[in-house]
């Protein structure tokens, strides 16, 4: 009796379908994960996630951190890692203030800058970026200079200095007397000093950077489009200033708009840089090629890449939420 | 594993799923595909399918290329025509799925491919972590450099601090990381999976070398560079890069075909069997070791489960292994390589067939 009335609650019977749905979901994927390892013991394939502490075997070309070949596969993955987050983080900082400017362009009254912001819109975000990135990078060692006779220029005291090389700049370096802020020398046909953009680097920022400012762009002319025409007259027939319309105006509602798919292009933006494996540059997916063919643990090379981009996604949305829960009409 | 075990198996998946809500119901289906895909054996599941499935390159000059018809062809794909030869009686008869490095060896693991033949080093690692068996060592190779002529470069020892354009998916990043340690060489490698983008980097100018393995460089240097002669390939090899076909774990009898099928194309050479005498020889041969091999006395197809005539038919559809060699990679190609390691033993390579007996 108890049961039945038990049953007849909405509220109940919502909970046990959840309940139900829950434990079937981990039935199956317990299930799943017990097959594999089943299969994968019965094929004779060593698995299990200890190879991470063996030394790695191979170097990389480019990292912040101190990597050796003799350090393990963990400390790879590690410089991969940071390698990622540094060209994500770069890019999204480019992104968005190309994708302001390119979203504010569309309102201007000059049409040459309408026209030019509409063309650069269409043309990028409609052509695959793996294209985009392969063509960066061929046009960028194809034109730049070789590391022989690179491009120097020269602004008060620093030198900069671009060829195939990369692109160096002053930069902080470890010197005996301690850090201290060095420009590059070009010394016996060899660039030292200050720090090194490699032109694979470069390529995947900019691919990246210009690719996502078209989307930017267009979530940005659809935030101003979201605000009646009336409220900003209203705002300047109460004599306020074109900034304070902006300020007070303007940026509260349309803010509201963009956030929330903003925080949909930056997780694009974070994963789309595992194209880097195409062009050279060692992000994650790079290096975890390289330790699964050496290791042959391609499941548990997959698992970590997926894991670390779900945490590296779910924090940024975390951040981006907390962002827009600050934003946000309240009410 | 034996078929009792199986059916007993199979059974128990079933059983187990009877009475299960419906969400589990798609997972038992998965289940179920297990249960069979473990039951076959490769041969019957081959000769059931009438196809050998072959993982093979996804495109590498003289070793597995398919032309603009979708036909395939290259010294990997032929070792796959000449054992659905030897099986099935067509060197037709093949599944081609074209596979990247990464992808390979899980495709063999999982029985998506019945042979491995795509440039695969054979190596301790592989053999006994992968899950897989290696058969026969159809190239020998080695990892190579290749340099601009006009660098002067003729030695690996000159590449001090150079920046090296490497291509990913084999054991080249650790042979480089090796040369580079024990010379004091301090090389940078960039890492590339696209063929592509590793191509056009190194001929723009971005490395000052382009390693991976001998046979490789000389198969780009014929079909990417402007001018063929404005590259060269360093003498000096740093690894052996033994390369053959692979095959599953686990099934010995499907090993035996592939090793003995390989072996027979090898001794065919050495016996100067090719395609082109085949008919005559069984007409008037008199020599007891030709006779074993084309199927006139003994009859060595029945040990391996398979017919009588299984050499004649796989020589016939690709020739020798002699044969094999000059038509996919051989001087007279675009990749121009010598016999040099894959010649005959009796001619100073490596090439040693076990006797067919």
């Amino acid at each position: 009796m108890f049961l039945k009335s038990l049953l007849r609650k909405q509220s109940f019977r919502a909970k046990l379908y959840q309940v139900l749905l829950l434990i079937s979901l981990s039935l199956g994927l317990a299930y799943l994960f017990s097959n594999t390892m089943q299969n994968m013991h019965q094929r004779g394939i060593q698995g299990g996630f200890g190879f991470l502490f063996d030394p790695a075997g191979f170097d990389i070309s480019e990292s912040w951190i101190e990597f050796n070949s003799d350090e393990s596969y963990a400390k790879a993955f590690l410089v991969g890692l940071i390698n990622t987050i540094k060209v994500s983080l770069i890019s999204i900082m480019t992104c968005t203030a190309l994708g302001i400017l390119l979203g504010l362009g569309r309102f201007q009254e000059n049409p040459l800058i309408k026209l030019i912001c509409y063309l650069y819109t269409e043309f990028f975000r409609n052509i695959p970026l793996l294209i985009q990135l392969l063509i960066w990078y061929v046009l960028m060692v194809e034109w730049l200079p070789d590391s022989q006779s690179p491009i120097q220029i020269s602004f008060l005291n620093f030198n900069f200095f671009l060829s195939k090389d990369g692109f160096a700049f002053p930069w902080f370096n470890d010197l005996v007397t301690g850090y201290a802020f060095v420009s590059p020398e070009f010394i016996d046909s060899n660039i030292t000093g200050g720090a090194t953009l490699s032109p694979e680097f470069m390529a995947l920022y900019i691919g990246l950077s210009i690719y996502t400012s078209a989307f930017i762009g267009e979530l940005v002319r659809a935030g101003l489009l979201a605000i009646n025409k009336g409220q900003i007259e209203a705002g300047l027939s109460l004599g306020m200033t074109q900034q304070q319309v902006t300020k007070l105006i303007v940026m509260p509602q349309a803010l509201r708009v963009i956030i929330p798919p903003l925080t949909n292009q930056y997780l694009n933006l974070i994963k789309n840089s595992s194209l880097a494996v195409a062009i050279g540059y060692p992000d994650l997916v790079n290096i975890s090629n390289t330790a699964l063919n050496q290791t042959g643990h391609a499941l548990e090379c997959v698992f970590i890449i997926m894991a670390i981009y779900l945490v590296l996604s779910l924090l940024t949305s975390w951040l981006m939420n907390t962002y827009n829960n600050r934003v946000m009409l309240r009410g | 594993m034996n078929s009792i075990f199986f059916k007993r198996y199979y059974l128990k998946c079933f059983t187990a799923n009877m009475r299960v809500p419906t969400i589990t119901l798609i997972f038992s289906a998965l289940a179920l595909h297990n249960c069979v895909a473990f039951a076959g054996k490769t041969l019957d599941s081959v000769k059931q399918k009438d196809v050998v499935t072959c993982g093979v390159n996804t495109g590498l000059a003289g070793f597995a290329q398919a032309d603009a018809q979708g036909k395939w062809s290259g010294l990997d794909v032929d070792m796959c025509r000449a054992v659905a030869a030897a099986v099935l009686g067509s060197a037709e008869k093949v599944k081609y799925v074209p596979l990247s490095a990464p992808q390979r060896f899980t495709a063999l693991q999982s029985g998506e491919v019945d042979i491995l033949s795509r440039n695969s080093t054979f190596t301790l690692t592989r053999d006994a972590s992968l899950g897989l068996s290696q058969t026969v060592v159809t190239f020998f190779d080695g990892q190579g450099f290749m340099v601009p002529t006009q660098s002067n470069i003729k030695s690996v020892k000159q590449l001090k601090n150079a920046t090296v354009c490497v291509q990913s998916g084999t054991t080249t990043e650790k042979n480089l990381t090796d040369l580079s340690k024990a010379n004091k060489l301090d090389i940078k490698p960039i890492v590339f999976e696209k063929l592509e983008a590793a191509n056009s980097a190194y001929f723009a100018g971005r490395c000052k070398a382009y390693t991976t393995d001998a046979s490789g460089l000389a198969s780009i240097r014929a079909r990417e560079a402007k001018n063929p002669k404005d590259h060269i390939i360093l003498s000096e090899l740093i690894s052996k890069e033994p390369m053959g076909p692979m095959v599953k774990r686990g099934d010995d009898e499907w090993l035996a075909i592939v090793k003995w099928v390989i072996y027979g194309l090898i001794e065919a050479e050495e016996y100067s069997i090719t395609s082109a005498n085949l008919e005559q020889l069984k007409a008037d041969s008199q020599d007891p070791k030709v006779l074993r091999m084309i199927g006139k006395s003994e009859d060595m197809g029945k040990l391996l489960g398979l017919d009588r005539e299984w050499l004649s038919k796989a020589i016939l559809a690709t020739g020798n292994y002699g044969e094999i060699y000059e038509r996919n990679v051989g001087e007279k190609t675009s990749l121009g390589l010598k016999r040099g390691l894959n010649a005959q033993w009796t001619k100073g390579g490596l090439m040693y067939a076990m006797p067919i007996r």
